[in-house]
């Protein structure tokens, strides 16, 4: 209870915020639209109006819960506007790319604690990449891959695992060189191999920065698939829902698309969390 | 001492120097030593006097720029190939990860030990430092000494001859510390291993050994070795007697002397 009422109070604040903020950016357009057909209104004439424009500048929160609902339990899921349907088509990309991005990231951040010339030459590169805008290389990804006959689904998930390799690797690498020093001279003392200090020291100690890397990395997944989404002019997804919303004017139908996003990547990263927690109670390393 | 045994340990004129970004340092000079069989060898001695850094060269953890030092007539590189020692850390230093059972059966998997084996040596060792019944238990689920036996029921669980112990007990409070200075004692009796035992307490080193090595830093070096005359069978007690004092007393002072000619 005493964890509910905070959580509620910050909501409140900013659902009416919101409508405030709506309002107040919505106005004026109302204002316009009277002048035009020669009448005057007053604010509070105004003011329900503000709340129910078909394109407003910020829609208010019930327009663009009302357009989440509708376009997602009020749709067929094989319809072309049924949110159902778009995250689908994210998701999947989303997935293809977390599983390629984290298998990368651990290969990489394993090649990096165990060979000197990947360590000193792997890390500014990846640390590179991510300084590049994402925006800026998805066309890029996405023409040479069609090029070269590649299309769909794996040019999004490339993007997606472009973004999400890198808490992997970074997590990865300060995990595999957790243990200490004295447990690293124990595993010496038994004449262990480095295959066997890897596999029973090294392995199971990078366990809990693996997780927390992976929790960043599958919402990064998320952003590169819509991403992915925005320059081939996709037509299915949550990015070409948002494309369109913005071609098209319809504010209301890009916050709800941005809200399910926001919902899929919140309920990712939970899942996640529950992997986590269900391993590591498993290992004996939470209590 | 009798001279029919070949010494288990022997170290002739070893010299350890360390290069550091501050120039060398000197971390054991001209150090002279004979362990034999059996033997309850401690080293005692301030910070810095290179006992550990002895210790560790046996182990072959640590490389000596000089002389000669050899393990059961092998090197220590060889020695430690052929699994001759366990050694036991200042910390626990088990795998949480792993049951208490899992952590003493670390070494017997990477020494290829069979499945039955493992367990009824597990077994075995969880008896002798009488923890039985706690295999099942995470390392968490234990208090400090306890966890102290498990790492040196790790340390015992495949036979090794010589175990070696870096300030085992340094971490735990007084009435943990005699409390297992006891049992390591009754364990010592019934294994007749041959143990090397790293402390900067001096009434620890008097109790437990039949073999004391007073070291003194700045070069680390040898300043006295003391055979005890107490006997093998020492129950508590036994440091209130005129004879514990007075090894005690030499002890003292040769620690001081260490340290009188640096001052």
């Amino acid at each position: 209870m005493n964890r509910i009422l905070p959580v509620l109070t910050v909501i409140a604040a900013i659902v009416a915020l919101w409508y405030a903020a709506a309002v107040w950016m919505n106005r004026a357009w109302v204002y316009d639209q009277a002048a035009r057909d020669g009448a005057e209104v007053s604010f509070l004439q105004a003011l329900p109006q503000t709340m129910t424009l078909e394109r407003p500048v910020l829609p208010a929160p019930h327009q663009v819960v009302a357009e989440l609902v509708k376009s997602t339990f009020g749709m067929k899921v094989t319809s072309k506007k049924s949110l159902v349907y778009h995250g689908w088509v994210t998701l999947s990309a989303t997935l293809l790319g977390f599983a390629i991005g984290t298998g990368a990231g651990i290969l990489l951040a394993v090649g990096i604690i165990h060979n000197r010339a990947m360590d000193l030459s792997v890390m500014p590169w990846a640390i590179a990449s991510q300084t590049i805008p994402i925006l800026a290389i998805a066309p890029m990804i996405i023409v040479v891959l069609n090029s070269v006959g590649v299309q769909g689904l794996v040019p999004k998930a490339i993007i997606s695992a472009y973004l999400s390799f890198f808490p992997v690797v970074v997590g990865m690498v300060k995990g595999l060189r957790s243990p200490d020093a004295m447990q690293l001279d124990l595993l010496k003392t038994y004449n262990a191999t480095g295959a066997e200090t890897f596999g029973k020291l090294r392995l199971p100690s990078s366990m809990p920065y693996l997780f927390t890397s992976l929790k960043v990395g599958i919402a990064a997944s998320l952003v590169g698939a819509i991403v992915g989404e925005l320059p081939t002019g996709a037509v299915a997804g949550l990015g070409a829902r948002l494309l369109s919303g913005s071609y098209y004017g319809q504010t209301v139908q890009i916050w709800a698309a941005l809200f399910a996003a926001a919902l899929v990547a919140a309920a990712l990263v939970a899942i996640v969390g529950l992997i986590e927690r269900r391993v590591l109670v498993r290992m004996g390393m939470a209590r | 001492m009798t001279t029919k045994a070949a010494p288990v340990i022997e170290a002739k004129g070893l010299d350890l120097v360390f290069q550091t970004a501050d120039g060398p340092v000197h971390a054991l000079r001209d150090v002279n030593l004979t362990v034999n069989k059996g033997d309850f060898v401690s080293f005692i001695g301030p910070s810095g006097c290179g006992k550990t850094t002895f210790l560790r060269c046996v182990a072959a953890l640590e490389h000596p720029t000089g002389g000669s030092l050899t393990v059961n007539g092998m090197t220590p590189d060889q020695a430690r190939q052929a699994r001759a020692y366990g050694y036991v850390f200042q910390a626990a230093g088990l795998y949480p990860w792993r049951t208490i059972a899992g952590n003493i059966r670390l070494p017997l998997e990477i020494m290829g030990f069979s499945k039955a084996e493992q367990a009824e040596r597990v077994e075995r060792v969880l008896d002798l430092v009488e923890l039985a019944g706690f295999g099942k238990k995470f390392p968490w689920q234990l208090s400090g000494g306890m966890q102290q036996r498990a790492s040196i029921a790790r340390a015992l669980a495949f036979d090794a001859d010589i175990l070696l112990m870096d300030e085992p007990f340094g971490a735990l409070d007084e009435i943990v510390r005699d409390r297992l200075n006891e049992e390591l004692l009754k364990l010592w009796a019934r294994t007749e291993k041959t143990i090397g035992f790293v402390t900067h307490s001096i009434p620890e080193a008097v109790y437990l050994s039949t073999k004391i090595v007073v070291m003194s830093p700045r070069p680390g070096r040898i300043t006295d070795i003391i055979d005890s005359p107490l006997p093998k069978e020492r129950p508590l007690d036994i440091r209130d007697s005129r004879e514990f004092i007075e090894i005690a007393h030499r002890v003292r002072e040769g620690l001081r002397a260490g340290h009188g000619d640096e001052v």
